[in-house]
Formats: structure tokens, C-alpha cells, sequence
């Protein structure tokens, strides 16, 4: 081929992919999924912010499953009423099973009869994302651990990894499971593996957590544990607070006040 | 050389009509298990990997104790294991063919498998295990059938293979210490949790593998007439019986370890197998069958008169692998997950469709041997003719 004609291809090319390009950047209204603008206008900083979350078991009561039920209605949480194919994003549970390593021993039955919170602890060391081969389980800039289930191969490594219990696979098709369908949030895919996401799909609109908002008696506090000014670090500066299995050193992003 | 295999008798073919019979049954319940999702298997929430992961370990070690027969021949040059050699190469390949086959299996995606390498993640056993175990497939593959093919042509081996071979001898210790690193490295799994882990797969990798190298010899000198010798056979059985002594002690001391220093989550996982836990017992009658079946096959190989008798010797080699094969391949998976970090307990049962599926990969895995075997008899038959 004639060489002036090969470069003149080739710079046409680039020009046309080029233009592509700048459309798409100027007029946003064309592009296919509308840009949430975030609640904070800064430039992402790794490391700056940490969300955590501060469960005062105190206030919760027993029968009230009303953050479960905010949660999984807007994450389309599938329920097939069996525990071997069940996905669970946030649960409650018996002290012994979210604490297992804590002491029982004479502990007043008050403390070992409350239900107990349980939801992915957004370790700030998580063992989970390490495990996995493909990146598409991954700690954000903002401490939240996340999952891209477009990525996932469904290997259940993570699972394997996380001693709190808090990722759920989809054994099978979840559209199934559920019943009333949120268009907050996609819905996913057989064979991939879900858990918490902090609501991070709320975080950017400024909202609070779907469970926190639910929550009737407040018991659950959301927050920045990296800014000292935080409501969350004043509660845990001015109470007695856990986490679960400290001993491990994963760091959980999640605390408990007994 | 491949159209040796596409010569044989009678039985060779209804062999693989079998075999063909097997992966498709196999391939008709896999589909099934596309179609609806890993439910169909016995895994779930709490039990999250079963069947499917337990062989891939018990075939990694399979496939590392290749290295068995490699580190005699080629290191110490000793020519009692020159027909023996081919055989646990070609032993590796399959077996380490039927590991990754038993992956794909226990994805929830395996149309995205290349996602592995697409996005490589150091930080993930998962990452290297897959780097290990396909390089110990095409190093043993292509020494083996370079060495063959040499031989065949009456010629000596081209000299480039000598390192792929030498290669292959740390490359079998990596496959199956990764495979090791997979559990060890987990909080919140004590049974897995444990330093002893990779060396205890080795061990018991050298035990059951190269006791099914014997076997395989004894197959092939039944169905085939190719001998790899009694003396080779005699030389595995003892490394085949070290291996077995330092995989029990080391299962010793894990017990030691765990009740000695009576820290619960320590004794969990051992109790559940051994003795039953909170009322869940099933797994117990098998780890007592797997701990007797193994001091058997120990037994029958510490007496020299009973290892000589050829009858005496299938059975250890038979023994020494079942109980493996219950240990890695059954107990070890599911013990790590029951209790769970809750400590909630959750019995796993396999099911019809996840069997077939694993009955399927082994017929994939034994027909790709078969083919490889009648290969390498038919061009040492032809040479000693």
C-alpha cells in the first residue's frame, strides 16, 4: 500500500475515535447510565475516609427485623427459605454464634439472650479480598470491602477466607428468590458470590444505610472513623465497644456495644 | 506417535467405549449443573466447597508423586526404574488434567476462568496454584513425550530436555505446597490453620501416589504384558511406606497439638471428624475406616515377607490409597468447614448429580492415561522387539 495513504488511514482513525470520544463527554445526557454526583465533591483519596458502623445492642430488640428486611428488599436479596441455598446480607443472631470466641462464662443471660447484628465487618485487613484470584472482591479508597460481580468466577475462595460467616454464593438463579424487586439495585447473576456493601450505592446520593435508616430505635450508628469529629468515634470514644474476633487482625470496620 | 493408540484389541476398545460411557454420563449431569446452578450439588452456605475440591487435592498429590519415580531415574541414575518412569509421568499429566477439570467443575463461572489470568492477583494461592499446575502439566507432557519419541526413533534424548526434566523435580513440590497454602494461610479455619498442612500433603502424596504407580504397573502387566519390574515395584514400596509413617505421625501431632493445648477451635474440626460433634456425626465411621485402612497398608508393607507376595502388596497399595483418598479427599475439605466460624453446624451429603460429574472428570482422567500408556507400551514394546 501506498505509504501516504496507509498514514492518511491511520489518522483518520484516530480522529474518528477521537471525536467518539468527546461527544460522549459533551453531551452527557446521551450516554446510557446517569451520573450520580457524589455526596462529597473531593477527588477520592485512598486511606482519607474509612466508613464503620457502631451497633449498640442494647437498644435492639428482639423481634424487630425491620434492617434485615430495609436491606435485603433494596439490595434484591433473593429468600428461598432453605438455609443451604441462602443468601443473607445482614442477620441477626445469638451471642454465641456472633461472638463464638468471647467469653460465656457467667455472663448475665440479658447479654447472651439479646439478639446480635451480623454484617460484613468491612475489615480494614480483609482476608477475603487477598484470597481472591480475580480482583473482583476489593477494598475501595473509603475502606468499604466490595465486589464486582461481573468479575467473580464463582471459585467461593472468599468464603473460604471470611471468618465472620458474611458472604452468601448463589447457588442458583436469585431472580427466583425474590419476591418484590427493588429497582435501587441490580440484581445478580447465578454462580457469583454477594455480601454488605455498606449501601455504597447510597453513600454517593448522600444517604444513610438502608438498615440504619430502618433501624426504629437507632441502634445502629453509621460514620467516618477516620474523622475524629464523627458521631461514631465520639460513641466509641465515650463507650465500652467490641468487634468480632479481634484476634485475628483483620481490623473489622464494624463495633458492638454490649 | 498418537495413532498408536488408535490400535488395539477388543478389550482396549470396550475399555474405552467404558470410559467414553462414563464422560458422558458425566457431561449430562454437569450440564445439569450449569443449567440450575451449584445447587444441585451437596454444597451450600455453610459447606461451601465438597466433593469437587477434595479430589483436586487428593489428585494434586497424585500427580506431584511423579517426582518419585523422576528423582531416582534421572538423579541417581538408577536404571531399575527406567520403565516405571514413563508411567508416573504420564500419571502426573492425567492427574493433574483431572485437577483442573475438577476447578472448572466447582466454579460458579467458568466462562470467566480466564478472568484469572486476565486480572493476575499475587496476592492469591488461587492465582499460583493455576500457574504451578499447568506448568507441571506441559513439563511433565513434554518431557515424557520427548523422551519417548526419541527412544522410538532409536535416536538419544535431544539435550534440552534434561532441565525440563530437573525442572520437574522442585516444580512437583511447588504444585502441591501451593495446594497446601491454599487452606493454611485462612483465619478462622483451624483444622486448615497449621504449619504442618504442606508437609503432610507431601507426605501423603508420596504415599498414595506412588502406591497407585504400583498398581498401575501391576494393571499394565496383566492387561498389557509391559513389566516395569518387581524391583521397581519393590524400591516404591518402600518410599511408599516412609511416606505413609511420616503422613501418620504428622496426623499424630496435629491431634497433640489440638488437645494438649485443649483451645476449642483447635479441637473442633478434629472432634467433628473423629469423634462427632454436638450429635453430627457422619464423617466419623469413614475417618476411623481411613485410619485403619492406612495402618493396614503399613502393616503389610513394615513385613518383608507379606510386601514381596504380590497379592499382599495390592492390598497395602489399595489401603494406602483408600485412606488417603478418605483423608484428603473427603475428611480434610469438609472438616474446615464444620463448625463453621460461627460454630454453627452444618452436615454436607453428597449428591447423584455431583457424583456423576466426579465419576465423569475421573473417566476423562483415566482415558487420557489409557490413551497416553498404550503410547508409551506400544513404542517399548516395539524397541525391546
Amino acid at each position: 500500500m501506498n505509504e501516504d495513504r496507509r498514514s492518511f488511514i491511520k489518522k483518520a482513525g484516530i480522529g474518528i475515535l477521537a471525536g467518539i470520544g468527546s461527544a460522549a463527554g459533551l453531551f452527557p445526557a446521551l450516554s446510557l447510565e446517569k451520573t450520580v454526583f457524589p455526596a462529597w465533591d473531593e477527588k477520592p483519596e485512598p486511606g482519607k475516609h474509612r466508613w464503620g458502623m457502631l451497633i449498640d445492642t442494647r437498644k435492639c430488640s428482639g423481634n424487630c427485623k425491620e434492617c434485615v428486611a430495609a436491606c435485603h428488599f433494596t439490595h434484591n436479596v433473593p429468600d428461598f427459605g432453605n438455609r443451604k441455598d441462602e443468601v443473607k446480607w445482614i442477620w441477626k443472631s445469638s451471642y454465641e454464634n456472633v461472638f463464638p470466641t468471647a467469653s460465656r462464662q457467667f455472663q448475665s443471660s440479658e447479654v447472651t439472650e439479646r439478639p446480635y447484628v451480623a454484617l460484613c465487618n468491612h475489615c480494614a485487613e480483609p482476608p477475603c479480598t487477598k484470597a481472591c484470584p480475580t480482583e473482583a472482591t476489593f477494598r475501595r479508597w473509603d475502606g468499604i470491602v466490595s465486589m464486582d460481580y461481573h468479575r467473580c468466577i464463582g471459585c467461593r475462595f472468599c468464603m473460604a477466607a471470611c471468618p465472620y460467616g458474611s458472604r452468601s454464593f448463589n447457588w442458583r438463579d436469585p431472580r427466583e428468590g425474590i419476591k418484590l424487586a427493588s429497582t435501587e439495585y441490580p440484581t445478580r447473576m447465578q454462580g457469583v458470590v454477594e455480601k454488605c456493601n455498606f449501601c455504597s450505592e447510597r453513600l454517593v446520593k448522600g444517604l444513610d444505610p438502608a438498615c440504619v435508616e430502618a433501624c426504629p430505635e437507632q441502634a445502629l450508628v453509621f460514620g467516618d472513623l477516620n474523622d475524629p469529629a464523627s458521631e461514631i468515634r465520639k460513641l466509641l470514644e465515650s463507650s465500652e465497644t467490641m468487634q468480632r474476633k479481634p484476634e485475628l487482625g483483620t481490623k473489622p470496620s464494624v463495633f458492638y456495644i454490649i | 506417535m498418537i495413532e498408536k493408540a488408535l490400535k488395539g484389541s477388543r478389550n482396549y476398545w470396550l475399555w474405552i467405549g467404558l470410559l467414553l460411557l462414563g464422560i458422558g454420563a458425566g457431561s449430562v449431569a454437569f450440564s445439569r449443573q450449569m443449567w440450575e446452578g451449584l445447587t444441585v450439588t451437596g454444597m451450600g452456605r455453610d459447606v461451601s466447597w465438597g466433593l469437587y475440591i477434595a479430589q483436586f487435592t487428593f489428585l494434586v498429590g497424585v500427580a506431584a508423586s511423579a517426582v518419585m519415580v523422576v528423582i531416582p531415574y534421572y538423579l541417581h541414575n538408577r536404571k531399575e526404574f527406567a520403565k516405571t518412569v514413563i508411567v508416573g509421568e504420564f500419571m502426573a499429566v492425567a492427574a493433574t488434567l483431572m485437577c483442573m477439570l475438577f476447578i472448572l467443575a466447582d466454579m460458579g463461572r467458568p466462562d470467566r476462568v480466564l478472568n484469572v489470568l486476565l486480572y493476575p492477583s499475587p496476592h492469591a494461592m488461587v492465582f499460583w496454584d493455576v500457574m504451578v499446575l499447568n506448568g507441571y502439566l506441559l513439563i511433565n507432557f513434554v518431557s515424557a513425550w520427548t523422551v519417548l519419541g526419541a527412544e522410538r526413533k532409536g535416536v538419544p534424548t535431544p539435550k534440552w530436555v534434561k532441565p525440563i526434566i530437573y525442572l520437574s523435580i522442585p516444580w512437583a513440590f511447588s504444585i502441591h505446597t501451593v495446594t497446601a497454602f491454599l487452606y493454611a494461610g485462612l483465619p478462622g479455619r483451624h483444622l486448615w490453620l497449621t504449619a504442618v498442612l504442606a508437609p503432610r500433603f507431601l507426605a501423603s502424596a508420596f504415599a498414595a501416589g506412588t502406591s497407585l504407580l504400583i498398581l498401575v504397573t501391576l494393571v499394565l502387566k496383566k492387561t498389557t504384558g509391559f513389566d516395569a519390574g518387581n524391583e521397581a515395584r519393590r524400591k516404591l514400596a518402600v518410599l511408599a511406606t516412609y511416606a505413609g509413617i511420616a503422613n501418620f505421625f504428622m496426623i499424630g501431632t496435629e491431634f497433640f497439638t489440638a488437645f494438649y493445648s485443649n483451645v476449642p477451635a483447635h479441637m473442633h474440626g478434629l472432634q467433628y471428624l473423629f469423634f462427632g460433634f454436638e450429635g453430627k456425626s457422619n464423617l466419623v465411621p469413614w475417618m476411623w475406616l481411613s485410619l485403619l485402612l492406612g495402618f493396614g497398608a503399613l502393616a503389610i508393607l513394615l513385613n518383608p515377607k507379606l510386601r514381596q507376595t504380590s497379592k499382599w502388596l495390592v492390598a497395602a497399595c489399595v489401603g494406602m490409597v483408600s485412606s488417603i483418598w478418605i483423608d484428603k479427599g473427603v475428611g480434610l475439605v469438609l472438616g474446615g468447614f464444620v463448625p463453621s466460624p460461627l460454630e454453627e453446624i452444618t452436615e454436607y451429603g453428597v449428591t447423584l448429580t455431583e457424583l456423576t460429574v466426579t465419576l465423569g472428570i475421573w473417566a476423562v482422567g483415566i482415558l487420557v492415561l489409557t490413551l497416553l500408556l498404550k503410547v508409551a507400551v506400544t513404542v517399548k514394546k516395539e524397541q525391546e522387539a
